[in-house]
């Protein structure tokens, strides 16, 4: 299961990073096909069993758009799942209603994560880019004390 | 139809994705938000259209694509028409016996920005509700033409600053009043319509549900909030969301067969919609002394709204 986030076995390109074909030289009435094999079931199937085609954006990164990143505490998490269904970038990985981690392949760093996580102190928090996680759950902060 | 749990976000997170990460929206963008729980909503097959327009450009950049089901893309305005055509066909082919999975539950879906749904395509989408066609269409409602970098449509509120309506010297911005696109789908004869926000997951997920389920022609009205063109930091598009529930701006409801009207979300601390209004750069020109007159307007006709909806709601009408 952890292999979802790995990004090994999804051959990950920079989005614009393949050669570009001109206007005129694109297929008409181009389809493209997101899966290798009969997608038919494919509402049942989580991702890792899934096979994702080089057409799918899945496929994909759009990493280098970040300047701060999410990290995430498992620490303090309830659970919530929260920053699951708001992530606009389908970018947090849960499985069997547990947060498994951020997919740092598709993850834009917007913040709403942080923004909609209900713990204190946040299970979620944005650091700068270069930071590692590691270092980042070091300096986590303690609870805050509720204004009254 | 096979829904998905939407008990309790735990269960509904137990879902499978079928809109992919790595589409281009903006950081923060609402409409992904909008699109990803629709699919997850139900395991049935999808057959999507979509129109020119953020969510368009951004999830079908050559040679990707951010979707898992069947989906079209069509020129601005044929949302409706591609969804309406596929759907007919569908019907047509069943009849026949041509089709290669006859028993699959299939559904039909159009989205479609408030551009293309409230001015350019709503010839072609009352078209096909007249007609009667089995499928949802969502209006994906960022109250502007955001793709062509933020012009003024018909759902644009009073008082917005649009780069085609600008707020300046001599103007507060958007003179007219947003078009009550619900009330002209019920009146088209739309079996199921409905106002939501993604703010408000599990009753977005519950109308989403409907829609589908019902037979014959829904329309929802989805705000979304955007960040480049409401102006606000990225980070808080649920937070923008929830401003605009709960102060009224976006009163969610439903208009079953165009007669039964129920008010789905009520706040329990209903806030001034200044509030709204102040958290977003559209809007930042309303608070110069010279403009005080149109935030009471908004608040005036925020209030109206509400007390229309609720009488509508107590006579059963
Ligand atoms: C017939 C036609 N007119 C104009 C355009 C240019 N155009 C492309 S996207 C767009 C704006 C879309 O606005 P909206 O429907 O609100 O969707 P949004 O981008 O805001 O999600 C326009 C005007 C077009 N593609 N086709
Ligand atoms: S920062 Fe934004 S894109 Fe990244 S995981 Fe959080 S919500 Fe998703
Ligand atoms: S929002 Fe916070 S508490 Fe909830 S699941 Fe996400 S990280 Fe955990
Ligand atoms: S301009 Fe607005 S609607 Fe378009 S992608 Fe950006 S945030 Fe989304
Ligand atoms: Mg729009």
């Amino acid at each position: 299961m952890s292999n979802v986030l790995s990004n090994e076995k999804r051959g990950m390109r920079e989005l614009g990073a393949e050669k570009k074909v001109g206007w005129n030289e694109v297929t008409h009435g181009v389809v493209l096909h997101s899966f290798e094999d009969d997608a038919a079931d494919i509402a049942l199937r989580k991702a890792e069993d899934r096979k994702y085609s080089e057409f799918s954006s899945y496929t994909a990164t759009v990493a280098s758009w970040r300047v701060i990143k999410p990290v995430y505490n498992r620490d303090i998490c309830i659970d919530c799942q929260n920053c699951w269904v708001w992530c606009p970038d389908s970018s947090i990985i849960s499985r069997d209603k547990q947060i498994l981690g951020i997919d740092y392949d598709h993850c834009k760093g917007c913040g709403v994560c942080v923004e909609v996580c209900p713990t204190n102190p946040k299970s979620l928090l944005m650091f700068g880019e270069a930071l590692s996680s590691d270092d980042a759950i070091a300096q986590w902060p303690v609870k805050e004390k509720k204004e009254k | 139809m096979a829904i998905t749990s939407v008990k309790n976000l735990k269960e509904f997170s137990t879902s499978n994705d079928r809109f992919e990460g790595a589409h281009l929206l903006c950081p923060g963008c609402a409409h992904s938000m909008i699109v990803r729980e629709l699919m997850n909503c139900t395991d049935d097959n999808l057959v999507i259209s979509t129109n020119t327009g953020c969510l368009e450009v951004s999830t079908a950049v050559y040679p990707y694509t951010s979707w898992d089901t069947s989906w079209i893309h069509i020129g601005f305005e044929n949302a409706a028409t591609a969804a309406a055509g596929a759907e007919a066909m569908y019907k047509a082919r069943k009849r026949k016996g041509t089709l290669k999975n006859p028993d699959a539950p299939v559904k039909f879906v159009a989205f479609g920005g408030d551009g293309s749904t409230y001015d350019i395509g709503f010839q072609w989408l009352s078209g096909a509700v007249e007609r009667g066609h089995n499928f949802t269409y969502i209006c994906l409602d960022n109250e502007n033409y955001a793709n062509t970098g933020g012009q003024r449509s018909s759902a644009t509120p009073i008082g917005a600053s649009t780069t085609t309506a600008p707020a300046g010297r001599v103007s507060y911005g958007e003179k007219r009043n947003k078009k009550d696109m619900l009330a002209i789908m019920a009146a088209n004869g739309a079996s199921y319509v409905a106002q939501v926000a993604p703010n408000k997951w599990k009753n977005m997920a519950q109308a989403f549900q409907k829609a589908l389920s019902t037979d014959g022609p829904c329309y929802i009205n989805a705000m979304s909030a955007c960040t480049t063109e409401w102006k606000f930091d990225p980070k808080d598009t649920i937070n923008i969301s929830d401003l605009a529930t709960d102060s009224l701006a976006f009163p969610l409801y439903e208009i079953i067969n165009g007669t039964e009207l129920n008010i789905t979300y009520r706040p329990k601390n209903v806030l001034p919609v200044k509030d709204y209004l102040a958290a977003q750069g559209r809007f930042k020109h309303l608070f110069k002394p010279e403009n005080a007159h149109v935030l009471e307007e908004w608040q005036k006709r925020v209030d109206e709204k509400w007390e229309y909806l609720q009488r509508r709601e107590e006579a059963r009408v």
